[in-house]
């Protein structure tokens, strides 16, 4: 199979499997018994309603349209680049998700940047030598964070820096009763800071673990023996042998953090009030906004697919032993 | 004089942090109906003797909240580590031994889960579970068993080219029943070691589910719960509210952590010797 085959596999590959993500995930919200009259409008308030107002806002909700209808009506209208209307906000999806992707975007960035070059620093660290007091300090560091929800490191940083210290605010994108206009870029990195800082926090251990392993297996390794037996410095077999074997992994691991990082932002958001994709979520799951949650969950999906398959072409296309691998088959 | 070796200090250690997290589900279970007492004579008191932990805004104990909130965390990380490690057992034997077919079917549906950042599949099937304990239940049992799988899988694939499967199927046993007899005895040391490892996920992410509140609901003393309560109160500087809940949910997931290397290390064969 040649390269540019492979690649179209690849690529073939992914859009199936958005495609799947997109039935299940219609199917997962179809199958909900949650009533979006009684959430968001309330008991009471629908009791004292006539039938008619009522008959109109299950119209709203498309409470009673057969699930098949309603995906169809979804999928003709996605392949037209229109992901709906947002129930809960009124706007179109597309916009309310574009407002919320910049947000976040530059939050997940700066953690997703720093995470990984933080972690692949403290891997490197401490698997140079397993045993040694890096390592041991790195693991615990590693562990620690590990087993610590990412929600509460979150809340922890909030309230040394912001309720103690008062160095930095204490949540939103910007300060409070001020027109988008007079909004300073200073006053937007200083309200992204601590989230940041706590999404990074928690994607630091699982690169730099993953890491450390890599690492550690290569320097134990037979050719490093003999590399030292040549009488090659630590700093030579570190680069010449070391770093070069694990540029691979520590490049298919940045690419799958992307989910992991996702993931983090929807709590520390939520911690921080931080208006980002991920709180837009956690708002659209809890007031039953079908259309605004399927339409992040489609693109979200396609961006962790998309990192997914653009780190498995770059390894195939960079490792020497895949290409002769794929040449062999 | 030496009575004990490593391995015994170890199973010694291992043995204590058992007992210590039996102890704590099992007075967090009984001390249920106390936690949720409330009492407005005592309402937003410091971490003091008698309330180590403080009290929060409707005077509820919130040390007493704490263990009942760790407690229920433990019992519902049971249940999903369980079912998420008889899923994926089953998930990985069925795309080893199953054929092509089925072996593309289960990658493809691990890739899905996989694809899907892990919260927001949790709070879509809590959703389509209509939320609250079933919701976190269901959610957690159907997510946390890709990785166990693939690793089954391998070791499945590698079993199969071992000499007494081979010798098994031209005695004439069928694949199921060499699956059954043959190979089963040879993962439950590694399904064990994933099902203590998956423990740790499980209670975290219970934990993050129910804090953005598609998880237990309110009126249980769950540490999800309480946390999302005690963020409304971190702006009036009322740190212990959520300081100690959230420590020690950590050392809990911790002592599972342990726990599980713990096993890991003393099943795995190339460790024996020490």
């Amino acid at each position: 199979m040649d390269s540019a085959k492979w690649v179209g596999m690849q690529i073939l590959r992914m859009a199936v499997l958005l495609a799947a993500v997109t039935v299940t995930v219609f199917a997962l919200l179809s199958l909900s018994p949650v009533d979006p009259l009684t959430t968001n409008v309330g008991q009471t308030a629908l009791g004292s309603m006539s039938a008619e107002q009522v008959k109109k806002l299950q119209e709203y909700w498309g409470v009673g349209v057969p699930p098949t209808v309603r995906f169809l009506g979804w999928a003709k209208d996605l392949l037209r680049g229109d992901l709906g209307i947002s129930l809960l906000y009124r706007r179109p999806v597309i916009e309310v998700i574009g407002e919320r992707f910049f947000n976040s975007v530059w939050l997940m960035a700066a953690a997703w940047i720093l995470s990984g070059l933080i972690g692949f620093f403290l891997g490197v660290l401490a698997g140079r030598k397993r045993g040694g007091t890096a390592d041991k300090l790195v693991t615990g560091y590693c562990l620690i964070t590990a087993s610590t929800p990412a929600f509460w490191i979150a809340m922890v940083l909030l309230m040394v820096f912001a309720v103690w210290l008062k160095w930095l605010p204490i949540g939103l994108a910007v300060p409070i009763g001020m027109s988008s206009a007079d909004v300073s870029l200073s006053d937007r990195i200083a309200h992204m800071i601590l989230p940041a800082l706590a999404l990074s926090m928690t994607g630091i251990s699982n690169i730099a673990l993953h890491t450390r392993e890599k690492l550690a297996a290569v320097m134990e390794s037979d050719y490093v023996l003999f590399a030292r037996a040549r009488g090659e410095t630590e700093r030579s077999v570190l680069i010449r042998h070391g770093l070069r074997n694990i540029a691979l992994p520590a490049l298919t691991l940045q690419f799958a953090s992307v989910s992991e990082i996702f993931g983090g932002s929807v709590l520390v958001e939520q911690v921080f009030s931080y208006p980002g994709l991920g709180q837009a979520a956690v708002t659209a799951g809890l007031g039953s906004d079908v259309p605004l949650l399927m339409g992040i969950t489609v693109i979200t999906a396609a961006v962790v697919f998309g990192g997914n398959t653009a780190a498995n072409i770059l390894y195939g296309l960079i490792d020497p032993r895949m290409r002769k691998g794929r040449k062999k088959r | 004089m030496k009575i004990t070796n490593r391995r015994r200090k170890m199973v010694l250690w291992m043995v204590l942090t058992v007992l210590l997290l039996i102890g704590v589900t099992v007075a967090g279970w009984l001390v249920g109906e106390k936690a949720a007492v409330t009492d407005f004579s005592r309402k937003n008191l410091a971490p003091c003797l008698a309330y180590p932990f403080g009290t929060d805004f409707m005077g509820r104990d919130m040390f007493l909240r704490t263990l009942a909130g760790i407690s229920s965390s433990i019992r519902l990380g049971l249940i999903t580590a369980a079912v998420s490690a008889v899923i994926a057992f089953f998930m990985g034997m069925a795309s080893a031994v199953l054929g092509r077919t089925a072996d593309a079917l289960i990658s493809g549906l691990i890739d899905l889960i996989m694809g899907i950042p892990h919260i927001l599949l949790l709070i879509l099937i809590s959703y389509a579970c209509g939320k609250g304990f079933w919701g976190v239940t269901v959610g957690i049992s159907l997510t946390h068993w890709t990785s166990l799988a693939r690793l089954i899988r391998g070791e499945v694939l590698q079993l199969k080219e071992s000499n007494y499967i081979k010798i098994a199927s031209r005695l004439g046993h069928g694949k199921l029943k060499a699956a059954a007899v043959h190979m089963t005895p040879h993962l439950l040391p590694q399904l064990i070691t994933g099902l203590v490892l998956m423990f740790p996920h499980a209670i975290l992410h219970e934990a993050s589910i129910t804090f953005l509140g598609f998880g237990l609901p309110p009126e249980e003393p769950a540490v999800g719960i309480i946390l999302s309560e005690s963020m409304k109160y971190l702006v009036m500087g009322k740190w212990w509210l959520a300081l100690f809940p959230g420590l020690f949910l950590a050392a809990a997931v911790l002592l599972f952590h342990f726990l599980g290397q713990g096993i890991a290390l003393l099943l795995d064969p190339e460790n024996a010797h020490r």
